[in-house]
């Protein structure tokens, strides 16, 4: 027997008796090498003594959705010369394996009915691709990851699961690779690592990469990771040191200081200190242009960027950055009386206003690009004079008295006021809808404070006001809530 | 030169007697074309058929050698009036689409076809696209072969089975004088399996034949007096003769007769699955080898009354497991024995659902639930797989398909948007291709579909001179030439229209899988392209037309839909749209790059990228895009929840993030990342110069 050789499932493994075909699914996403992958199991059964079909219906599916591919296998030496009748598409209860190109296509496998606890080799690529709907959310739209996992080793005999996207991007290579290496790996199929590997050698395109992808897609399987812990929640005093250090890179220590002083008398409140700490770092650190030119000049960044495109050696990168400050911004982050002038000036403003018509694409792997971000980013010592600046820390006191004063007396709708502060973010247009919709419902709290289910109801306002962009959610939620 | 090359391919439709041909199901139509004699194919491509069409553009050598014509139709009724050819000529001739949307548009050809008849072999071959995967209408194209009286092959989904129907279906035609249609569905045309080649056959009566010595035959034409008398022979002469054709060449197949006094009548197509049910409920093994009685109907127009009165005779029961609605056969079946006083209980649409696709579960409920009713001793119920009993299912989301990384498209619809935010909402009309992506997330914009180029007529009754707010419709480039001009535009510039359409010229068939039209940019040694879509609408007379020719400038692209929706200008509108399919574009310029870098030549490859600390997680970036390259990523930031937005390596930097952060003003947070391989001397100098100041600069803040 080669190495690998198992018998597919609990029938003798003889297969000269064997009268089933071995069914497998591939469920993944156009472009991904689905097909490809097929191709090579095809490829490997018919070299090695079966008959082998495979369908597909790519469609539409071929522009970035999610399809299937169906291969079947049957021994010749169980056919004895005769056809066998294969299937055109998976069959709930006689699927081998399901291959899934990631985690939420393998738990719509199972959904399908497609993964059985008797049979199937459910074999996985932990990493996730997020659906449309998860990326558009404003806040976080992300499906629990944990849960799709769970679905998955519950429904699956046998679960083989492994960031096989990272492994295949570790070598250059792609994922249909990787993946067919967790099937090599995974010993489920009677065919051994050296006629897995001949597939992928007599395919003929990118051999190399696809081969060092399938040996570590073959490790994975054979070497599965124990179960990720949970993640661990931080506690108050991580949250306020991180507070600190952002602060101190934001301004400078007594801004830091002030913020500990800010949040001394919740100590002892449990969630509602470790949330309002967070919520006020955020705050805090309100993303001016000073801010964000200050980021964007750190040889941090530059790093970070080159190791975000790959640079290898001997290429040379620019990065040019996509700036659109509108009068309002750059009034508000000069001196108060400067940016006053400016505001109530309509020379002045229509001048301004004419340059910062059109966005600016600034180089700032140039000396010019650089020393104008630079140039922002040493505002930071007048920050504090700022219209911004003084803006915002009068909205923050306000959150902040609320926050204090409702502490004693209802500390659940105090948390939930901390939380409001989710609401405001982003730049320009969107920092402006967030900004008018905390506004509205800090307006309402005095109604919810008399109210027994005040928490929970603006828990409920405060993700219609996540829902859309257009606050028509909010309406109607206000509405009900009968605060309109 | 479309999306896939089959050169590969193309060389197994050499092969000679006694080879053995492996590959797609509808590779070995192909081939079986060639075996059987075929002097002319055309057809329109579209899935699942298109890989047929793509195999023939590829293997024009191997056609000329044959002398076989072969054209791209224009349409597909285009396509159905190439069947012409058969009407006055010993010919064969091919013609494939996608069905039945394909049908739809082939119907009056079809019909005209139909009623005069042919001499020569016509074979339609339909690729239905029905059930999981299709992107049409769910109907039948059955309904379009009892209408005009054309004959309905739907053979058994094994290479073997179907090459067969192809060489029989030629046959059967010329022996009936009929146009027969082969029903191909979407698995059984991507089927890998095997089949033992014969040789070509070089038509013996070819096209320049015909041509030198034309014939005519009024009696063949629709026309009084000849059109009422075809209607006679149809059902006097060529149905009866389709019978016996059917019947002698024992085209429906019998499986163990007399075995059982119950059967199961079946659709050639769903022969797989119905054995794969069988043998779970011990009636078959893994050969086919049943012990139930099955009638397999490879043709299921015309029926063969006989047959089936001779199979349900001895037969206490019988389950018609017949696809799709309405229920044809099994009223057919109903009608035939009633007529010849047959008492068999006739079971179908009440065991198996009367609509949608008979998947395994289906099958295995339909045949169990007969089973049990008919045949309860011999065969249990078939055990139905049972899933772990679980934890609740969590929430999955569906993926429909959406743009590509980079897509052309993607940016108008953005465009659109933002200027929506301006004007208000408008009437969209959508039509087939790509570009109807956007009724779907994120853009969700477009009220209706009404076919292939016919955007701009599905907004025609929307044209009320009063009104203050004009309608947008689309097209592609692949439905402006399949009909758009003149249903679209001809029609719009005739009833005085003033509404806007927007053509989107992305330079190919995209969604049908990159085959080369009219207006392709690619030169094309066998087909006319470079025919501007400007070109043409100026041409029946629009005057006001503007040619964006680089769609990822969404400021100029949302100015020009500004211009269009709010001009004082009179008389329709037309923006074409120009930008080259992504795709396409990354298939052709992939190797290039990729030489030129191994060659020393400087080269700029540019991405996207997004700051995560700068990045507030509001997402609005992908709200207006949806680009699969742009998408989050866990928070790096220890205060932060929500997921940053992110650009992956994938991303071909079009452009359009950056774009759509100045035109919407979204945030600071992008940059594009120039990546110069094989820099030249001048490019080291300023990066070294630059470097220095930014290094001094950048210690200078660290200590700070």
């Amino acid at each position: 027997m080669p190495e690998g050789l198992r018998a597919p499932t609990d029938a003798p493994a003889d297969a000269s008796v064997q009268e089933r075909a071995i069914g497998i699914a591939i469920l993944a996403m156009g472009g991904e090498g689905g097909g490809v992958l097929a191709d090579w199991l095809v490829a490997m059964a018919e070299a090695h003594g079966y008959h082998a079909q495979s369908t597909s219906v790519p469609g539409v599916a071929q522009r970035t959705g999610a399809t299937i591919y169906y291969v079947e296998i049957f021994p010749h030496a169980a056919a004895a010369g005769r056809e066998p009748v294969l299937a055109m598409m998976p069959i709930p209860g006689e699927v081998d394996v399901v291959i899934a190109s990631e985690l939420m296509e393998a738990a719509r496998a199972v959904q399908r009915g497609l993964v059985t606890p008797d049979l199937t080799t459910l074999i996985a690529s932990s990493h996730r691709v997020y659906s449309m709907t998860e990326r558009t959310a404003m806040g976080d739209g992300r499906l629990d990851s944990q849960g799709l996992l769970t679905l998955c080793r519950q429904a699956a005999r046998r679960l083989v699961i492994a960031d096989m996207r990272q492994l295949a991007e570790a070598h250059a290579s792609v994922l249909s690779a990787s993946l067919f290496g967790g099937l090599a790996g995974a010993g489920v199929l009677p065919f051994s690592r050296a006629q897995f590997e001949q597939a992928i050698t007599q395919g003929g395109v990118g051999v190399k990469p696809s081969l060092a992808a399938f040996a570590a897609g073959f490790d994975a399987a054979q070497t599965l990771p124990a179960q990720s812990p949970d993640p661990i929640t931080p506690e108050a005093h991580d949250i306020i040191a991180e507070g600190i250090r952002r602060l101190t890179d934001y301004q400078d220590a007594a801004y830091a200081e002030a913020y500990r002083t800010r949040l001394a008398p919740l100590h002892g409140t449990g969630d509602l200190l470790t949330e309002t700490a967070r919520y006020l770092a955020l705050w805090m650190s309100f993303e001016d242009p000073i801010r964000v030119a200050d980021l964007k000049i750190r040889a941090t960044r530059f790093q970070r960027v080159e190791a975000e495109v790959k640079l290898a050696p001997g290429q040379i990168l620019r990065i040019r950055e996509f700036m659109h400050p509108r009068l309002q911004e750059i009034a508000e982050t000069l001196p108060g009386f400067l940016g006053r002038a400016l505001l109530s000036s309509a020379v002045l403003r229509g001048i301004a206003g004419h340059l910062t018509r059109k966005g600016r694409i600034i180089e700032t792997t140039s000396i010019t690009g650089f020393l104008t971000l630079w140039c922002v980013a040493s505002l930071r010592r007048w920050r504090p004079t700022t219209l911004r600046y003084a803006a915002e820390h009068a909205a923050i006191d306000q959150w902040m008295l609320r926050i204090l004063a409702l502490a004693p007396t209802n500390p659940s709708l105090a948390l939930e006021v901390a939380h409001l502060q989710r609401l405001v973010k982003g730049y320009s247009d969107t920092h402006v809808r967030g900004r008018r919709n905390f506004d509205t419902l800090m307006a309402h709290l005095p109604t919810l404070e008399a109210r027994d289910d005040g928490p929970q109801t603006l828990v409920r306002l405060r993700d219609a006001a996540l829902a859309d962009d257009t606050g028509l959610t909010l309406t109607v939620a206000l509405a009900k809530e009968g605060l309109a | 030169m479309a999306e896939r090359s089959f050169k590969t391919e193309v060389q197994q439709l050499r092969l000679g007697e006694g080879a053995e041909f492996r590959g797609e199901g509808i590779l070995a139509v192909t081939k079986a074309l060639l075996q059987s004699g075929v002097a002319y194919v055309g057809g329109y491509q579209g899935a699942p058929i298109s890989h047929l069409m793509d195999v023939l553009a590829d293997a024009q050598e191997i056609m000329d050698d044959l002398g076989v014509h072969f054209e791209s139709s224009a349409s597909e009724a285009a396509a159905a009036a190439m069947l012409a050819a058969s009407v006055n000529y010993p010919l064969r001739g091919a013609v494939a689409w996608k069905s039945t949307v394909g049908t739809n548009v082939a119907s009056d050809a079809l019909a005209n076809l139909a009623s005069g008849g042919v001499i020569g072999g016509a074979l339609v071959i339909v690729g239905e696209d029905y059930g999981e995967g299709s992107s049409i209408m769910q109907e039948r194209t059955h309904a379009f072969a009892m209408k005009s009286q054309m004959w309905l092959l739907d053979p058994r989904p094994n290479l073997p089975s179907i090459v067969q129907a192809v060489e029989h279906g030629f046959a059967l035609s010329e022996a009936s004088s009929t146009p027969v249609m082969l029903e191909m569905r979407v698995r059984a045309c991507h089927v890998y399996g095997r089949f033992t080649a014969r040789d070509n056959r070089k038509p013996a009566f070819g096209v320049r034949d015909a041509m030198m010595a034309p014939r005519r035959d009024t009696s063949r034409i629709v026309l009084p007096p000849a059109s009422f008398q075809h209607e006679h022979e149809k059902v006097r002469d060529r149905w009866p003769a389709a019978v016996a054709y059917i019947r002698d060449h024992g085209l429906n197949e019998i499986f163990a007769d007399g075995s059982k006094d119950v059967g199961i009548i079946l659709q050639g197509g769903m022969y797989n699955q119905v054995i794969r049910a069988l043998q779970r409920a011990g009636l078959s093994d893994a050969f086919g080898k049943v012990s139930i009685p099955l009638y397999v109907m490879n043709v299921t127009y015309p029926l063969v009354d006989d047959e089936l009165v001779a199979f349900c005779v001895t037969k206490r029961a019988v389950l018609m497991v017949e696809e799709g609605q309405p229920e044809f056969l099994e009223q057919a079946l109903h009608t035939i024995l009633r007529r010849a006083d047959v008492q068999t209980r006739v079971h179908g649409k009440d065991m198996l659902p009367m609509a949608g696709e008979y998947t395994a579960a289906v099958m295995h409920a339909g045949i169990s639930a007969f089973l049990q009713r008919h045949l309860p001793a011999h065969a249990p119920a078939i055990p139905v797989a049972t899933p772990a009993a679980a934890a609740p299912m969590p929430e999955i989301h569906g993926r429909p398909p959406s743009f590509c990384t980079g897509c052309p498209e993607r940016p108008i619809f953005t465009a659109l948007k933002l200027v929506e935010r301006e004007l208000g909402a408008h009437h969209i009309s959508a039509d087939i291709g790509c570009h109807l992506f956007s009724i779907l997330p994120p853009f969700n914009l477009g009220n209706t579909t009404m076919g292939y180029g016919l955007g701009w007529a599905g907004a025609a009754a929307l044209n009320d001179k009063t009104s203050q707010r004009r309608t947008i419709s689309f097209m592609g480039d692949g439905g402006f030439w399949h009909n758009g001009l003149t249903s679209g535009v001809g029609n719009a510039v005739f009833n005085k229209s003033d509404n806007v359409l927007v053509v989107v010229d992305n330079g190919y068939s995209a969604a049908t899988g990159g085959q080369d039209i009219l207006s392709s940019g690619a030169a094309n040694a066998n087909r006319s392209t470079g025919n501007k879509i400007e070109r043409a609408v100026r041409g029946v007379g629009v005057n006001w037309v503007r040619t964006i020719e680089h769609t990822y400038s969404v400021g100029k692209m949302a100015a020009v839909l500004r211009e269009a929706l709010t001009t004082k200008t009179l008389g329709p509108k037309v923006i074409v749209a120009s930008s080259e399919c992504q795709l396409n574009r990354q298939r052709r310029v992939k190797p290039l790059i990729r030489d030129a870098i191994r060659q020393g030549r400087r080269v700029v490859r540019e991405r996207f990228g997004v700051d995560p600390d700068s990045c507030t997680g509001d997402h609005s970036c992908i709200r207006l895009s949806g680009c699969p390259s742009l998408s989050i990523a866990p928070n790096p930031d220890k205060l932060r929840r929500d997921p940053v937005a992110a650009v992956d390596n994938s991303c071909v930097g079009c452009g359009v993030c950056g774009e759509v952060s100045h035109a919407a003003i979204l945030c600071p947070s992008f940059y594009r990342a120039e990546i110069i391989s094989n820099p030249t001397g001048w490019d080291r100098l300023r990066h070294r110069l630059s470097q220095a100041v930014i290094h001094f600069l950048q210690r200078r803040m660290a200590h700070a």
